[in-house]
């Protein structure tokens, strides 16, 4: 009798359907994966290490590189976990103004996902129209912050400066266009047969067994599974505002897809709602200790450089003790938990994100199914190498 | 505060001899275990119909150098149930290890793997305890305190051979 040999098979870790730098070995009975096995750690930087020699402060940028399409939402999660550490109460304007740029953010990131699982899948036009809305994203970004990918706009107790004049029209602008846009995805690919072909019934597991998994985030809303940090644990103020969480029923590709598009209607609202309510004040909290005088102080009065010069010399020191706080990122939960023993640099600086977690499910998606659905599941997982290696 | 302390409340029913310390800070509970009986106390907080904390947030690893026991593993759970976090902690000695949880929360397989990789610290009964990060073959473990942030060899130039 014939021996069965099975295949192996190396994906990545330059591969274009990796989204980074991920390699997989596949383990194959003719075009059926009987096994795979991830291996991480190419993009792997240190970030926990690194961060535990640099002030509070100074840790900021490098969470923009975290998950690089979604900065905002990065530096939201990491300030939110200082500031909670310090317990600082931030100005209604700045928590405003964070909730717009996270939920813009989150619609830029949802855009790249969108445009290049469908390149994946084959379906090329999807890529030229959602990186023109998200070009309007980061330029909008441009002018508030001065970055496009990593803006590193938020500080700990604010933001670093205030909304430029006229932004207001165009983020309205913005506003008012995108859900036309999002028809037009829609149009191209909802009711699509190759890509309900290539979607529906992919990447099926059980809601237990996604639970398990640490799966979050939009994968694990597509399970039916009605978890969201937003309304979980209320950050930034996102309790006053008006959102519904889209949520899938058996967590295939296709249902990952629909809970994204909605997702995004969502957070179009959410941006347009703080845009009406708006309040003025500061941006900064005012905490001598900890935050920033204003530039036009440095400039002019001896008091303020000195406070400059210390804060950015040597930081501040928070109070003794462990705090976790986590946002609701594009990918799922995004969580800091820093130890702090006192001194002005964190003791321990554990950075939980969604997509290490998320791409721990991937063997399980994707066993006993053809090679092609691996392409697809993992655009439908929505990992960032960035953000899985740290 | 009742129902936050639901859980305590249980541990120190169930398990009166491991709940070490019990510490609030900015409205998160803490607990402390006592290593023995982690695996018993995770699969306690996981079944329990009353807690459920069926998502693993997090499992990292922490290094205190100085003291002893050197190291700490800090569990995170989710309970979809009540909607509430808690904290689970538990020392480590230098040559100790650690029951995983990997049959518990299948996440736990890359997370203790992690931990593994950048602290050195080992787990029982680990199906498949393998560096995550580094690659193989790789010595030293950097989040270690006594690993330095530049490298051990950052200034000792390598020069393959020709």
């Amino acid at each position: 009798m014939a021996e069965t040999r099975l295949m192996t098979i190396n994906m990545g870790p330059q591969h274009p359907a990796t989204h980074g730098v991920l390699r997989i070995v596949l383990e194959l009975d003719g075009e059926v994966i009987v096994r795979s096995t991830p291996h991480l750690g190419h993009l792997h930087r240190g970030m926990e290490k690194l961060a535990e020699s640099k002030t509070y402060h100074q840790a900021i940028p490098l969470t923009d590189r975290l998950d690089y399409t979604n900065a905002m939402g990065n530096n939201l999660a990491y300030v939110l976990a200082v500031e909670k550490l310090l317990g600082m109460e931030i100005p209604k304007r700045a928590q405003y103004i964070r909730v717009m740029m996270a939920e813009l953010q989150r619609i830029a990131a949802h855009l790249i996902w969108l445009g290049t699982h469908a390149l994946d899948i084959g379906a090329m036009t999807p890529l030229l129209y959602t990186f023109r809305e998200r070009e309007e994203i980061l330029r909008i970004f441009e002018e508030v912050a001065g970055g496009r990918l990593t803006p590193t706009y938020l500080r700990i107790g604010g933001v670093s400066k205030d909304l430029p004049a006229g932004i207001e029209t165009k983020i309205r602008a913005f506003l008012q266009a995108f859900p036309d846009h999002i028809k037009e995805y829609e149009t191209l690919l909802t009711k699509n047969i190759i890509w309900l072909k290539r979607t529906k019934g992919v990447g099926v597991i059980s809601k237990e067994d996604a639970i398990s998994f640490g799966v979050t985030g939009p994968t694990l809303r597509g399970f039916g599974v009605k978890y969201d940090v937003r309304k979980a644990f209320p950050y930034s103020s996102y309790d006053e505002f008006e959102f519904e969480i889209p949520v899938g029923s058996v967590g295939d590709v296709y249902d990952r897809y629909i809970v994204r598009l909605r997702e995004m209607e969502w957070s179009n609202s959410i941006v347009k709602q703080a845009l009406e309510r708006l309040p003025g004040g500061p941006i900064l909290a005012d905490d001598p200790r900890i935050t920033l005088p204003p530039k036009d102080d440095v400039l002019s009065d001896i008091a303020s450089l000195i406070r400059q010069f210390k804060i950015v010399s040597e930081g501040f020191q928070p109070p003794k003790g462990e705090v976790y706080a986590s946002v609701e990122a594009s990918k799922g939960e995004l969580g800091f938990y820093l130890v702090s023993d006192g001194s002005n640099h964190p003791f321990r600086f554990r950075i939980h994100t969604p997509s290490f977690a998320n791409l721990s499910a991937l063997s399980k998606m994707i066993e006993g199914r053809l090679i092609a659905d691996v392409i697809s599941v993992i655009g439908s997982i929505d990992i960032v190498l960035g953000e899985v290696d740290r | 505060m009742t129902e936050i302390n639901l859980p305590v409340k249980k541990l120190r029913e169930n398990f009166p001899n491991s709940i070490l310390e019990v510490t609030t800070f900015r409205d998160e509970v803490t607990v402390t275990v006592a290593k023995g009986e982690i695996f018993e106390i995770c699969k306690f907080l996981h079944s329990d119909p009353d807690l459920q904390y069926h998502l693993l947030t997090d499992l990292c690893g922490l290094d205190f150098f100085s003291e002893t026991p050197r190291f700490g593993v800090v569990y995170h759970l989710y309970s979809l149930k009540s909607n509430q976090r808690l904290r689970v902690k538990t020392r480590v000695g230098e040559m100790e290890s650690i029951p995983s949880v990997e049959s518990i929360w299948k996440v736990a397989n890359w997370y203790e793997r992690e931990v593994y990789d950048l602290f050195g610290i080992t787990f029982e009964n680990h199906p498949d305890l393998r560096r995550i990060m580094l690659w193989d073959g790789y010595e030293g473990h950097p989040l270690r305190k006594d690993f330095p942030v530049e490298g051990p060899d950052f200034d000792k130039p390598f020069v393959p051979e020709v």
